[in-house]
């Protein structure tokens, strides 16, 4: 069993020990998957030098040893895994250090959470600036001593010279190492790796005991004096507006304090808009918006189905090739000779992030500043959306990060920060403006729906001749994009442009297709929709030409290649062949590949590299007639060097989970402009009974960290789909799944 | 409404209207949040607390029908965070977003009062009506058998 690294939990008040300077510059990101480079040493550099003995770590006289985070903690172990990379380089105790959410200061932390990039955006600047604080302890030993700083080292907290005897704790010497110039942090010395005793080591979450003693933090329980609480009635149809609303009822429930108007907001936070009601607690809310009786234009949006929707789809696959993404060689040449020839076309649909906290948000306007308590992945955007709502400067705008219960891209948005700033505007107290899930599951921004032909050529040895894969899809870029609906899906083919095997006649086509519904960032963004496809298309050319899927896929991976990334920009790292061949062997290896099972079970595989990392699934099922039960998952990952294992591996299991759920359950539908499905009744998460194992294998790598809390997700669904496929070719027919999510009668 | 009832080991009164559920009591009049809201329709499983001993669904048990009950939150489970299932749950890490887990703490030690030994088919039934986004499950179930001092799984 893994020895853990555990940290006496102290989950403190957070202080502001910062002087916040920031002046305006808030970065409002309204874009498409974040970058893992959105904190590269590069634009690290451009920000005003600052003193990591302040801004990174602050040590007490009395030794006590607090390292502030700058990014937000949802559950993907963030809180845990930046503090250790800075204990790295600053030689800490782990059981010493207590960890502080940084104050909302674009000016000096990159805030935003997002694109499983904080570990690798982080990893150099913190290693820097945990470096460059031992620098200065070191220094400020040494000036004391009065020797040169090459005879001293840092260790375990303390500045040691010689032997152990002649030491100084940092809290002995902290005072006068803060006064110390601070060390150049691109040319600061870092830690080999070989001498890390922190990073790399299994280490307990640090908010872990806080969780399961329920005085965790989260949005949603911060209380600050005076609370009141609102909700919000909102058109049900997408972009539909109040025309009138009566409260007389509802301002009769006991409770209720106010009822009024608030205003749909422009493209950046994108609310709804929609009648608050305000009241003494969360549920005399909600009776309140029981009793409301309001009038809606639901406007142009109210005719729109999910059925419209196929068939826009349909039309737009018949009337291809669209727009052509990307074309090499002849792909339609190809299609045209006598080799054997494949057609397949999948669909996914609308998916809800579905985060167990329901959105919320806390804000306090008062005189000339305004407070908010507000759990986002996103708080520079959430100070600079109040500062907006309340023409306030945005230092003026105080946002205190709390935990998030589930994030998965939601709460990158600032919708529901808006809604409070609005709402607060109208009322004397701090007010949380708190959605139900019915709330959450109607006005989220899902994860588009797609429909893709792919056709395919391979040669009677195993080869590919051509790939050629047309998308219409409901892109993000057209909900964000500054033409709006005109906005072509660009951002949807990162990956599925990517093809990683060998063809010599590659063509991608695109047609946007058009919806109401609002799209963003879900788990994995475009890759959820991508791994799906081409994972799928490529174990379905394998199963023509009679070649074992993993076989066929070493084959077509070839020789080690590096292939720049499909729309990737000029820092982009390419996708190594070899490393996503090494991941797709250990999962096969760990999983058994080959080894025969009974009949009716099966063994799908599948392979994908997106965040820069490198990710493989093996799923293990057994299928009878509407019966499937998934009997072990094992995943393979490669997100190069590893800062904590155990959180490493949890992201793994999540990712694989969130991914089944998926997979086999979740479809957001629409019907006369509006989501169908409302809580877990109709919108059903995985439960105990039907998770399966998952195991998870790592790559041992000294590479650069990479993403990890979605990589794993567009694995999942292929090698579950691609396992059923294998399970079932003794049925008369053989079960290929090719839309989503999968139905019983799919499995008939 | 006065209602009162034992909350944690100690008597409590409340004047609200009858049909509050006792999940917004909890959080909204008395604040206390460990108790969490998912849902609303008693299909997650985040609010769950005990009464009278029986893990319940806070969400939709209205405070009228609790005068005269014993109550316990997450919060009365221990007062240090030293019980069994809390010290199993942070030895395993079981939380990620750590939301529901009050609730799946709670349904853990109701289990673990009636059948000190469960079997995973045990754990299925007695933790499926608690819902985890982030899927922490199959760390859940070894946390349950780690606090019932068994092996990680049973057959």
């Amino acid at each position: 069993m893994a020895t853990y690294l555990s940290a006496e939990p102290q989950v403190q008040n957070r202080r502001t020990f910062l002087k916040a300077t920031a002046a305006g510059g808030v970065a409002l990101l309204v874009g498409f998957h974040l970058p893992a480079s959105a904190a590269d040493p590069a634009q690290e550099q451009e920000k005003p030098p600052v003193n990591p003995l302040n801004a990174w770590v602050r040590i007490t006289p009395d030794n006590r040893v607090t390292l502030i985070l700058a990014k937000s903690e949802m559950g993907q172990g963030i809180m845990t895994a930046l503090p250790m990379i800075l204990a790295e380089e600053l030689c800490l105790d782990w059981k010493q250090v207590s960890i502080e959410q940084a104050p909302t200061n674009p000016k000096i932390y990159d805030h935003g959470t997002g694109g499983s990039g904080s570990v690798a955006g982080s990893w150099l600047p913190l290693r820097q600036a945990g470096a460059a604080a031992r620098e200065m302890l070191i220094a400020a030993a040494a000036k004391r001593w009065e020797v040169g700083t090459d005879t001293c080292k840092a260790q375990n907290g303390y500045v040691v010279h010689g032997h152990p005897e002649r030491s100084y704790k940092y809290g002995e010497i902290v005072a006068d190492a803060a006064l110390l110039p601070i060390p150049n942090f691109k040319d600061v010395p870092l830690k080999n790796s070989r001498d890390f005793t922190i990073v790399g080591h299994d280490t307990h979450r640090f908010e872990g005991a806080s969780k399961a003693t329920g005085t965790a933090k989260f949005g949603i329980d911060a209380r600050p004096a005076g609370l009141v609480y609102a909700v919000i009635a909102r058109c049900p149809v997408f972009y539909g507006k109040v025309v009138s609303f009566d409260a007389t009822k509802a301002k009769a429930v006991p409770g209720v304090r106010d009822v009024f108007a608030i205003e749909i907001s422009g493209r950046g936070a994108s609310t709804t808009g929609g009648v608050a009601v305000v009241a003494d607690n969360s549920w005399a809310a909600m009776q309140g918006r029981k009793a409301l009786d309001v009038k809606w234009d639901e406007g142009a949006a109210a005719n729109e189905s999910s059925e419209e929707l196929h068939k826009q789809f349909v039309t737009n696959a018949a009337a291809a090739p669209g727009e052509v993404i990307r074309n090499e060689g002849d792909a339609n040449a190809a299609l045209a000779t006598q080799h054997i020839k494949v057609e397949a076309v999948y669909e996914l649909p609308f998916a809800a992030h579905a985060c167990m906290e329901p959105m919320n948000c806390t804000v306090h306007i008062q005189a000339d500043r305004a407070e908010a308590w507000v759990p986002t992945q996103a708080p520079q955007w959430a100070q600079g959306v109040i500062a907006e709502a309340t023409k306030l400067r945005p230092e003026k705008v105080e946002v205190h990060t709390l935990l998030m219960g589930g994030g998965f891209g939601r709460r990158y948005q600032a919708d529901f920060v808006m809604e409070a700033a609005q709402v607060a505007k109208k009322v004397d107290k701090p007010v949380m403006v708190v959605w139900t899930r019915e709330d959450d599951m109607h006005h989220d921004f899902y994860r588009p729906a797609s429909y893709h032909k792919c056709q395919g050529v391979v040669t009677e040895d195993g080869n590919l001749a051509a790939w050629k894969h047309f998308q219409t899809s409901t892109s993000i870029a057209a909900k964000w994009g500054a033409k709006g609906e005109e906005s072509k899906g660009q951002g949807e083919f990162g990956t599925g442009a990517t093809v990683p095997y060998k063809s010599p006649n590659l063509r991608i086509e695109y047609t946007l297709a058009h919806s109401s519904a609002p799209r963003a960032w879900w788990r994995s963004v475009e890759h959820s929709s991508s791994g799906f496809v081409v994972e799928s298309f490529v174990d379905e050319l394998a199963a023509a030409v009679g070649v074992d899927a993993l076989e066929f896929r070493l084959k077509l991976l070839g020789e080690p290649r590096k292939l720049p990334q499909f729309g990737g920009g000029p820092d982009s790292p390419p996708l190594d062949t070899a490393r996503l061949k090494a991941v797709l062997q250990l999962a096969a290896e760990k999983a058994g590949w080959g080894k025969p099972l009974p009949d009716g079970e099966g063994r799908g595989i599948a392979c994908f590299f997106c965040f820069e990392s490198y990710t493989a699934a093996v799923a293990e099922v057994s299928v009878r007639p509407r019966d499937l039960k998934i009997k072990r998952l094992v995943c393979a990952v490669d997100c190069g060097r590893v800062v904590n294992p155990s959180g490493v591996r949890a992201q793994v299991e999540s990712a694989a989970i969130y991914a089944l759920t998926a997979t086999l359950k979740d479809a957001i539908t629409v019907d006369r402009g509006r989501v169908v499905q409302s809580n877990f009744n109709d919108y059903q998460m995985m439960r105990m009974k039907e998770a399966p194992p998952v195991e998870v294998h790592l790559v041992a790598s000294e590479e650069q960290p990479t993403g990890i809390g979605e990589p794993t997700v567009p694995v999942i669904a292929p090698a579950l789909c691609n396992a059923i496929f294998n399970a079932t070719r003794l049925w008369k027919q053989d079960v290929r799944i090719r839309r989503l999510p999968i139905r019983n009668e799919d499995l008939a | 409404m006065a209602i009162t009832f034992t909350l944690n080991g100690k008597p409590q009164t409340v004047d609200v209207s009858p049909d509050m559920p006792l999940l917004w009591v909890l959080r909204d009049v008395l604040n206390m949040t460990g108790t969490k809201f998912g849902c609303g329709i008693a299909f997650c499983g985040a609010c769950t607390v005990h009464i009278n001993g029986e893990a319940t669904r806070s969400c939709i048990t209205q405070i009228s029908t609790v005068q005269g009950k014993k109550i316990t939150t997450i919060e009365g489970i221990s007062a240090d965070g030293s019980h069994p299932v809390q010290k199993a749950w942070i030895e395993e890490d079981v939380p990620q977003c750590g939301y529901c887990q009050s609730g799946q703490i709670m349904s853990a030690v109701a289990l673990l009062s009636k059948k000190p030994k469960p079997s995973d088919a045990d754990i299925d039934d007695a933790m499926s009506g608690n819902i985890c986004r982030c899927g922490t499950y199959q760390r859940i179930r070894k946390a349950i058998h780690r606090a019932a001092g068994q092996p990680a799984t049973t057959a």
